[in-house]
């Protein structure tokens, strides 16, 4: 296995099927990487290897009885660690959760493992997966592998460092603002977040509840298809999950994009972004037109509201659905004299300090005197972005634009300046505001060496779209413009 | 908007976060700048816009969301802009004593904490 030539599910299914390897050495594989590599990269919290040689000599007794391969057979994976796995430690990357070892799986990770792929760990990730670097773990930065002293870009960092890197296949991800999306530009790889619904999230630790989801990173889109079909569907744990056919992905990307009309909102080149990002992405948007794609120029207004508007909702969902840590049913517990003691003590040492920031701006948002200034008034906001885009998908069939205004910053430099921070977020935030898919995928690299995403963004449940989109940008080597 | 050292002890302890000293003075200085940032929310207009309650769309959610799952349900109604609520079907659920064991303190069938209720 070369970094030039990384493993794809297509790849590691012709390589057992031809008996090049099996699945136990492919894992093994993967694991001796992980061992070199991770010490430097931080991109794995914690490793499962008996739970992923079970699984690999599964795959293995499967294909000696004959039985034809399940979709992900033998395909290592990675999972952020904010999604649920039994038996093996989940922290959400921080110290309340350090010792949690779920009591069930996620639905998505059951999904996995029943279609045959190999769950290497778990990825490291901000805190809860409020952040844009992962520089807010409590278990230390991760480093992005194209360029090691940046960040991979959060909260996902770990799960795309380490596809980027080429310790997973694939992985998964989660993206509230932006977390699937911004690390899959950042370190140069296709990052999908589904439309809400599409995905279960039965068993994803909550962040905020109207806009979390869970989508993949892979290295070409036929993976993404591939994982997207396993993955999406109605799942009767979650009642946010639609009730709607799972398409064939597969099938659908391979279609032309000839005729497709790709809208280019003029409010995301404006004030802000980097010169080499905008003619990248420019050059991304003039191959798409060479392809058949018709260009129509289009002006979402919101869009220099979406960050207020969601650090607003985002932080009040959060200050709610955190507040079932107080060290009573799991994690970890600070004794106090008093319950209420024992609460705030247990909060304030296990919480670091980007997770309080939030809970605390939520809660004032939230509370008496100062909800209808901003908790409800981001609500109506929030439905003014919205229609931006339902709006936008009356003239179009797919909205292109930059995944994030800069290429991967360096470890530490917005660290001391939450706004900053928050502002990297600031293409990718519309999109989950308004309950849309979108995915970031590779488009050139600036001089310095650093990758530039472009994100299509489509309609609702419109996942074949977007990827049918990508999946051409991808075979006339767009990824390298 | 100012943010006061009394506002930000007064989000804490309704949060339940203990704070340092430095803590608060830290959070008071950033608080403040990030909602003067979204403050810019107040220029729009959005006194006939109705608050977004749900994040899609109530013709797509009346079509997609929760269908029924199970036979003889009573909750077929897809199409109208009532809620579809599942059956309330009993299931088993025999995580109990994994679920206790990652508790701090617990003594079967509970969890275990201060003393909450004095007489």
């Amino acid at each position: 296995m070369s970094p030039a030539t990384p493993w794809t599910i297509a790849g590691v299914r012709e390589a057992l099927q031809a008996k090049k390897i099996s699945a136990r050495e492919l894992a093994r594989e993967f694991y001796t990487q992980i061992d070199r590599r991770n010490p430097e990269l931080n991109a794995f919290l914690t490793l499962c290897p008996e739970r992923a040689y079970a699984q690999a000599d599964r795959v293995d007794a499967s294909m000696a009885q004959g039985r034809a391969l399940e979709p992900l057979a033998g395909v290592p994976v990675a999972i952020k660690d904010v999604l649920s796995t039994r038996g093996v430690r989940t922290t959400c990357g921080s110290k309340i959760l350090e010792n949690y070892m779920p009591a069930y799986d996620a639905t998505a990770i059951e999904r996995l493992e029943g279609a045959g792929a190999v769950i290497l760990g778990k990825t490291n990730c901000d805190e809860f997966a409020m952040g844009s670097s992962n520089e807010n773990s409590a278990y230390g930065a991760v480093r992005n592998p194209i360029a090691r002293d940046r960040v991979p870009g959060g909260s996902s960092g770990g799960s795309a460092a380490a596809v980027a890197a080429g310790l997973s296949v694939v992985a998964l991800g989660t993206d509230t603002g932006g977390s699937i999306r911004q690390p899959g530009a950042y370190c140069g790889i296709p990052a999908t977040m589904p439309t809400y619904g599409r995905v279960s999230r039965y068993g994803l630790i909550a962040f905020a509840s109207s806009l979390d989801r869970i989508g993949p990173f892979a290295t070409n889109i036929t993976d993404v298809a591939t994982v997207m079909a396993v993955i999406a569907g109605h799942d009767s744990n979650d009642s946010t999950s639609a009730a709607l056919a799972v398409p064939n992905y597969a099938d659908e990307i391979e279609s032309p994009v000839q005729g497709l009309r790709i809208g280019v909102p003029e409010d995301y080149f404006g004030e802000g972004i980097d010169s080499e990002v905008k003619a990248k992405v420019q050059a991304g948007i003039a191959l798409l037109e060479k392809l058949g794609c018709k260009r129509v120029p289009l002006h979402m207004p919101h869009t220099d509201y979406a960050i207020a508007t969601y650090y607003i909702v985002a932080t009040a969902e959060a200050s709610s659905n955190l507040a079932r840590y107080d060290g009573v049913r799991y994690g970890l517990r600070v004794p106090g004299a008093t319950l209420m003691e024992m609460y705030r003590k247990t909060r304030e040492r296990g919480f670091g300090p980007e997770v309080k920031r939030r809970i605390m701006l939520g809660t004032y948002a939230l509370s008496s005197g100062y909800y209808d200034a901003y908790y409800l008034r981001a609500q109506k906001v929030r439905a003014l972005i919205a229609q931006d885009f339902s709006n936008a998908f009356q003239k179009v069939d797919a909205i292109i634009t930059p995944t994030t205004p800069t290429p991967a910053f360096k470890l530490g430099e917005k660290t001391a300046d939450p706004l900053q921070m928050y502002l990297a977020d600031i293409y990718t935030v519309t999109g989950s505001l308004a309950g849309v898919p979108g995915i970031s995928i590779p488009c050139g690299k600036t001089k310095a060496g650093l990758p530039v995403g472009m994100q299509i963004f489509g309609p609702h449940f419109g996942e074949a779209r977007i990827l049918q989109l990508a999946r051409a940008f991808e075979k006339a080597d767009g990824f390298t413009i | 908007m100012k943010i006061s050292r009394e506002d930000v002890l007064r989000v804490a302890e309704l949060a339940h976060l203990e704070l340092s000293p430095d803590e608060v003075e830290l959070y008071r200085g950033q608080l403040d700048e990030i909602l003067s940032y979204i403050g810019k929310l107040q220029e729009l207009d959005v006194s006939h816009v109705e608050p977004m309650t749900q994040t899609i769309p109530g013709d797509l959610a009346a079509t997609h969301l929760e269908a029924p799952v199970s036979v003889g349900s009573q909750s077929d109604r897809s199409g109208s802009s009532e809620p579809n609520l599942r059956d309330d079907i009993i299931a088993p659920c025999n995580i109990g004593d994994e679920v206790l064991a990652q508790a701090p303190d617990a003594v079967k069938p509970f969890f275990r904490v201060p003393k909450v209720i004095e007489r």
